[in-house]
C-alpha cells in the first residue's frame, strides 16, 4: 500500500505573520499558500516554472512559487500579493488598464513590484529581462510596460533600449 | 450633473480585487468538503482500448473512486453529438481522457492516475489533413451517420468519409467571372493548429445534492450552454442545474466548449454527488481540451486588368480533429464571409470540416476568421503583384460598400458594414505608406511593410437572446444584472456605461453583479462573438426604458403631474419644463412613503431583454442565409525588420484601424485590439501545435510552445472609424476578437515583400522562411 499523508507542520512567515501549516515534503510553495491559508491571489497556471502567475517575493526576491517547495521557504520572509497594500505599482496598473482578465496580474505586479524596489532606475533592458519570465494572454503589455514605467524613476540612469 | 458613460475610459469595475489578489476565479473556489479528479490520458492518437485495469490506483490511499468511459453509454456535443466524454472502445487523439480518479487530494488523484494500466492496440492514424481525405482512408468515427444532429440545418457530414462538415458557397456563374477575369493568381496554404492558453487553465467543480439538484462551478464563457448541455446529455431538467461562474482568467473562445463540466459531473455521480473539482494541468489543457482549428486552403482569384475583382473559388479544408464540437460552425462562419471585405460576383467556395486523430478544436478569437483571412489576402497581395498595382489600393478598389452582396447573399445597407475605404485610407497615413513597402536600410536589413483587411459578423443561433435586470438601492445606486461572464473584456464594466449614459448618470453609481448564476442571472447565449455589448446591451437598454417608464409613473402621483411631462436622469425624475421639481429615484425605487404613513410603489425592478431578429440559416446547396446581424470591418498593417542573411525578423510596428461604430471605453478599448494584434503575432511567428509521427503531440508546454513575450511586442498604433451600426447601442459594433484577424496575413505579407519569397504557411519562423526561399521543405545544404 502506497501511503502518501505524511505532513509535518512547520511555521512560515508570511505578509509579517507566523502562519503554522501542514506541509508535506512535496508541497509547493504555491500550493501551501493556496489551500491551506486561502492566498489564492498566486495563481496557478502552468505549475512549471514558464508563466510567472505564482509569483511571490521570498526576502524581497522574485520566485515563482510553483517551482519552491513549502519547506524551502521555512525561515523566510514571504510576501503574497495580499501583502501589498496601495502600492504605486497597484495604483499604476488601474490607472494604465494593465490587466484584463487579471489571472497574470498578481505575478505580474509582484515582480514588478521587487523590481521598482530593487532597482529603481532600471532601464529598459533590465525591465525587458525582468519582465519576460511572466506571460500575459489578454493584453500586448503595451500598459505593464506604461505601467511599470511609471512607477519607475523618472529619468532612468541606465541609458539602454 | 456629472456625466461619465460612453466614451469614457472608465476602469474596470473590478480593478481593486484584480490589483490586490481578492479576484476570486473558479480555481480560487477552495472548500475541505471537495474531493480532487485527475485525468487519465490516451498516450496514442488512435487506439482500441483492450482494457483499462484500475485495481492497482485503487490501493492508493485516499482513493475514492475511478470511473472509465466504458460504464456509460453517453455521446455529447454541442452541434452533433459524437463525443463520449471519456473514451469509450477507442481513442480518437492523444491526450483524450478515458479515465478519471477521483482522491481525497489532487496529490493523491494524480499518484493514482499514474496507476492506472491502459493497454491499447494500435489503429492507422490520420495524422494530416491530407490523409483524411484520401481515397479509403481510415476513419475517425465509423458511424458518422448514426450520430444524433443537435442542429440538423447547421450540419452536412458524408457517412463514409472523414468529411463532418460540408457548406457550400454558389453565388453568381463562376464561369463567367473566369471570363471577364484577365488575371488569375492561384495559392495554396497551410496553418497548423494551435492553443488557447488561457491564463487560468480550464476547470469545472460539480456536485450533486440529495435532491439530484446539480451545482457546478465553472470557468466557462458559457454558463448557460454548460446547463443546457448537461440536462441535454443527462436528461435533466433546467431547473435542476446551477451554474455559477466567477471572474474568468481567460477564454479566447477555448472556454465556450463544454467538457470537463460532464466529466466532473461523472466524477460527483461516483461519489453519490460529493463535489468534485478537476483542473486541468497545463498539458492537459493543451492536449485533452480543445485548441484553435487547422487549416489547409486554395485559394483562386480572378480580376481584370485594372484591379476589379471578378471571381473567387476557395476550398477551405478545416482540421477538425477528433470530434466537431464547433468546429463545423467554424467552417461555416469561414464560408460565409469567405471572400474578405472585398465584392465578388461570381464566388465558389466548399469548406470541409475534417475529422483528424488531432486534438478537436472549439472556438477560438475570431471564430475562424484569421485562418482564412491569411488565405485571402495573401492572395491580395500576389494579384496585386501580378497586376502591379499597390496591395493597399486594390483592397481601396475592391471594398464591399452598401448595395453590394456578401457571399451568402445578403445585400448590405450603411449601417450592416462599417466603412473599410475609410479605415483603409487611415492606415496608409498611419503607416506611412506611401514611402514604400520596402527598403534595404544596411547591412543585410530590409525594412518592409504587409498589409490586410478583416471583416467578420457573429454566428449566432438565430434565436439567441439576452436579459438584464435593474434594481435601485436606498442610496439612489444601481444593481445591474446580466449573465454575460467577465472574461477579461471589460464588458460588465462597457454594460454599466451604456446604461449610465442612458440614465444620465455617473457609472460609479451603477454597480454591476459579476459573477454569473443560471438559477438568478437573466439569461445570455454566451460571452463570445465580440456580441456582449451588442445583445445585453440592447437588454440594457430595454430594461432601462421599462426602469424609467416605473419611475415616472410613481413620481407623477408623488409630483402630481401626467407621466408624460416627466424625464429621468442624474438619478431624479424631474419635471421637463423645471427640473428645479423632482424627485430623487432613491425615495421612489422601493416605494414611496407620504409623511402620513400611506406608501405606493413598492420595488421598481427594470426588465430588459433582446433576441436576434431576421437571421436565416444557410442553404445547403448555395450557403444564401444570414448568420449574424453586421460586419466589423478593419485594417491592420505589420512592419518588419529583417536580415536577409539569417532570416531572423524583428517586428517593429503593427497597426489597426478597425470601424468601432462607436467605442465606448477608448483606453479599454485599445487594450483589446492591442491584446488581439499581439495574440495575432504570436500564431503568425510561433505557435503551432506539433504533432510527431504517431499523433503525439511534441510541444505541450509553455516552454516548447511558445507565446509572445513582454518586450517582443512592437509599437502598436490604433485607431478608429465610426460608423454607427444603428440596431446597437449607441451605434457600437463588436470589436473584441477583431484584433487578431488580419495580424497573421500583414505579418506574412510583409515578411513576402521582405525576403521575396512567397510565404504561404505559419509559423512563420526563420527557419520556414528559409526553408521557402530554398524551396523545400529538407534541410540539406
Ligand atoms: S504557475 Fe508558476 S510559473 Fe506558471
Ligand atoms: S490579463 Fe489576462 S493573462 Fe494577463
Amino acid at each position: 500500500m502506497v501511503n502518501l499523508v505524511k505532513m509535518d507542520l512547520i511555521e512560515l512567515a508570511v505578509n509579517g505573520e507566523k502562519r503554522l501549516v501542514m506541509a508535506r515534503p512535496a508541497d509547493t510553495l504555491l500550493h501551501v499558500l493556496r489551500e491551506q491559508l486561502g492566498l489564492t491571489g498566486s495563481k496557478p497556471s502552468c505549475k512549471n516554472g514558464d508563466c510567472g502567475a505564482c509569483t511571490v517575493l521570498i526576502d524581497g526576491q522574485p520566485i515563482k512559487s510553483c517551482l519552491m517547495l513549502a519547506v524551502e521557504a521555512l525561515g523566510h520572509e514571504i510576501t503574497t500579493i495580499e501583502g501589498l497594500k496601495d502600492s504605486p505599482i497597484q495604483r499604476a496598473f488601474i490607472d494604465k488598464f494593465a490587466f484584463q482578465c487579471g489571472y497574470c496580474t498578481s505575478g505580474f505586479i509582484m515582480n514588478c513590484h521587487a523590481l521598482s524596489v530593487i532597482h529603481p532606475d532600471a532601464g529598459d533592458e533590465t525591465i525587458r529581462e525582468w519582465l519576460q519570465s511572466n506571460l500575459c494572454r489578454c493584453t500586448g503589455y503595451e500598459e505593464i510596460t506604461e505601467a511599470i514605467k511609471s512607477v519607475l524613476a523618472q529619468e532612468p540612469k541606465e541609458n539602454n533600449g | 450633473m456629472q456625466k461619465v458613460g460612453i466614451g469614457v475610459s472608465v476602469p474596470r469595475k473590478e480593478s481593486q480585487d484584480k490589483v490586490t489578489g481578492l479576484a476570486i476565479y473558479n480555481t480560487d473556489y477552495l472548500s475541505p468538503k471537495l474531493l480532487y479528479a485527475w485525468l487519465v490520458t490516451s498516450l496514442y492518437a488512435h487506439a482500441e482500448i483492450k482494457s483499462i485495469d484500475t485495481s492497482e490506483a485503487f490501493k492508493v490511499v485516499g482513493v475514492q473512486a475511478v470511473i472509465t468511459g466504458d460504464s456509460y453509454h453517453l455521446l455529447c456535443g454541442p452541434v452533433i453529438e459524437d463525443h463520449p466524454p471519456l473514451a469509450k472502445e477507442k481513442v480518437r487523439y492523444f491526450g483524450e481522457p478515458l479515465a478519471v480518479v477521483i482522491a481525497n487530494s489532487e496529490a493523491v488523484a494524480k499518484e493514482a492516475a499514474g496507476k492506472v494500466k491502459v493497454e491499447y492496440n494500435p489503429l492507422p492514424v490520420v495524422n494530416s489533413l491530407a490523409s483524411a481525405l484520401k481515397e479509403g482512408a481510415p476513419l475517425v468515427h465509423e458511424n458518422v451517420a448514426f450520430y444524433k444532429q443537435v442542429k440538423p440545418n447547421e450540419i452536412f457530414s458524408k457517412a463514409g468519409t472523414n468529411i463532418a462538415q460540408h457548406v457550400k458557397i454558389r453565388k453568381g456563374d463562376l464561369p463567367e467571372g473566369w471570363r471577364q477575369s484577365e488575371v488569375i493568381v492561384e495559392s495554396n496554404f497551410s496553418l497548423p493548429q494551435s492553443n488557447h492558453i488561457a491564463m487560468e487553465p480550464r476547470n469545472a467543480i460539480a456536485e450533486i445534492k440529495a435532491d439530484g439538484q446539480v451545482i457546478i462551478h465553472a470557468s466557462t464563457q458559457a454558463p448557460f450552454d454548460v446547463r443546457k448541455i448537461l440536462c441535454r446529455c443527462f436528461n435533466l431538467a433546467d431547473t435542476q442545474v446551477i451554474v455559477n461562474t466567477p471572474l474568468v482568467g481567460g477564454g479566447f473562445g477555448g472556454k465556450t466548449n463544454v467538457q470537463l463540466e460532464i466529466i466532473a459531473y461523472l466524477a460527483s455521480q461516483a461519489v453519490h454527488g460529493r463535489a468534485v473539482k478537476l483542473i486541468e494541468s497545463r498539458e492537459q489543457d493543451m492536449t485533452s481540451s480543445p485548441g484553435h482549428l487547422g487549416l489547409e486552403a486554395r485559394v483562386k482569384i480572378g480580376a481584370t486588368r485594372d484591379g476589379t475583382m471578378k471571381a473567387l473559388e476557395i476550398t477551405l479544408e478545416v482540421d477538425v480533429g477528433a470530434y466537431v464540437d464547433s468546429g463545423s460552425q467554424m467552417t461555416r462562419a469561414m464560408a460565409a464571409d469567405c471572400t474578405g471585405p472585398y465584392h465578388i460576383d461570381h464566388v465558389w467556395c466548399d469548406a470541409y470540416g475534417v475529422y483528424t486523430n488531432h486534438t478537436y478544436v472549439t472556438a477560438f478569437r475570431g471564430f475562424g476568421r484569421l485562418s482564412y483571412v491569411f488565405a485571402i489576402e495573401r492572395t491580395m497581395d500576389k494579384l496585386a503583384f501580378a497586376l502591379g498595382i499597390d496591395p493597399l489600393e486594390l483592397r481601396l478598389k475592391n471594398a464591399l460598400k452598401s448595395e453590394d452582396t456578401t457571399p451568402t447573399m445578403v445585400r448590405l445597407n450603411k449601417s450592416s458594414i462599417g466603412n473599410l475605404p475609410a479605415c483603409l485610407t487611415k492606415i496608409k497615413s498611419m503607416m506611412n505608406w506611401q514611402e514604400g513597402v520596402r527598403r534595404e536600410t544596411g547591412s543585410n536589413k530590409v525594412v518592409a511593410k504587409g498589409i490586410s483587411c478583416l471583416w467578420k459578423t457573429s454566428s449566432s443561433p438565430p434565436d439567441a437572446t439576452s436579459g438584464a435586470i435593474i434594481t435601485i438601492n436606498e442610496d439612489g445606486t444601481l444593481n445591474l444584472n446580466v449573465g454575460t461572464v467577465e472574461i477579461g473584456s471589460g464588458s460588465k464594466t462597457s454594460l454599466a456605461q451604456i446604461l449610465a449614459e442612458k440614465l444620465s448618470m455617473d457609472v460609479n453609481k451603477i454597480h454591476v453583479v459579476m459573477d454569473v448564476n443560471t438559477g438568478i442571472s437573466p439569461s445570455h447565449w454566451k460571452t463570445v462573438a465580440s456580441m456582449t455589448n451588442f445583445m445585453v446591451g440592447n437588454a440594457v437598454l430595454d430594461a432601462a426604458e421599462d426602469l424609467v417608464e416605473q419611475l415616472r409613473s410613481i413620481a407623477s402621483i408623488v409630483l402630481r403631474c401626467p407621466p408624460e411631462v416627466l424625464e429621468v436622469g442624474g438619478g431624479k425624475v424631474y419635471l421637463k419644463e423645471d427640473p428645479e421639481i423632482y424627485i430623487e429615484i432613491n425615495e421612489i425605487g422601493n416605494g414611496y412613503e407620504y409623511p402620513e404613513g400611506n406608501s405606493i410603489g413598492g420595488q421598481v425592478i427594470g426588465r430588459g431583454s433582446f433576441i436576434m431578429h431576421h437571421l436565416v440559416h444557410m442553404d445547403k446547396d448555395t450557403g444564401k442565409g444570414k448568420l449574424g446581424p453586421a460586419w466589423t470591418v478593419g485594417a491592420q498593417a505589420v512592419e518588419v525588420e529583417f536580415d536577409t542573411q539569417n532570416y531572423t525578423y524583428k517586428i517593429l510596428k503593427a497597426a489597426t484601424v478597425i470601424d468601432a461604430g462607436k467605442v465606448l471605453n477608448p483606453k479599454g478599448a485599445r487594450g483589446t485590439i492591442t491584446g488581439g494584434m499581439c495574440m495575432g503575432l504570436g500564431y503568425g511567428s510561433r505557435e503551432s501545435c506539433l504533432y510527431g509521427e504517431g499523433g503525439e503531440r511534441k510541444n505541450p508546454q509553455l516552454r516548447t510552445y511558445h507565446l509572445m513575450r513582454f518586450g517582443e511586442n512592437p509599437t502598436y498604433l490604433v485607431d478608429f472609424v465610426e460608423t454607427p451600426l444603428i440596431v446597437a447601442p449607441y451605434g457600437l459594433r463588436g470589436i473584441a476578437e477583431h484584433g487578431i484577424i488580419g495580424i497573421p496575413a500583414a505579418l506574412a505579407n510583409a515578411l513576402t515583400t521582405a525576403a521575396q519569397v512567397e510565404l504561404n504557411q505559419t509559423p512563420l519562423t526563420p527557419e520556414t522562411i528559409w526553408q521557402a526561399k530554398r524551396g523545400k521543405l529538407d534541410d540539406s545544404l
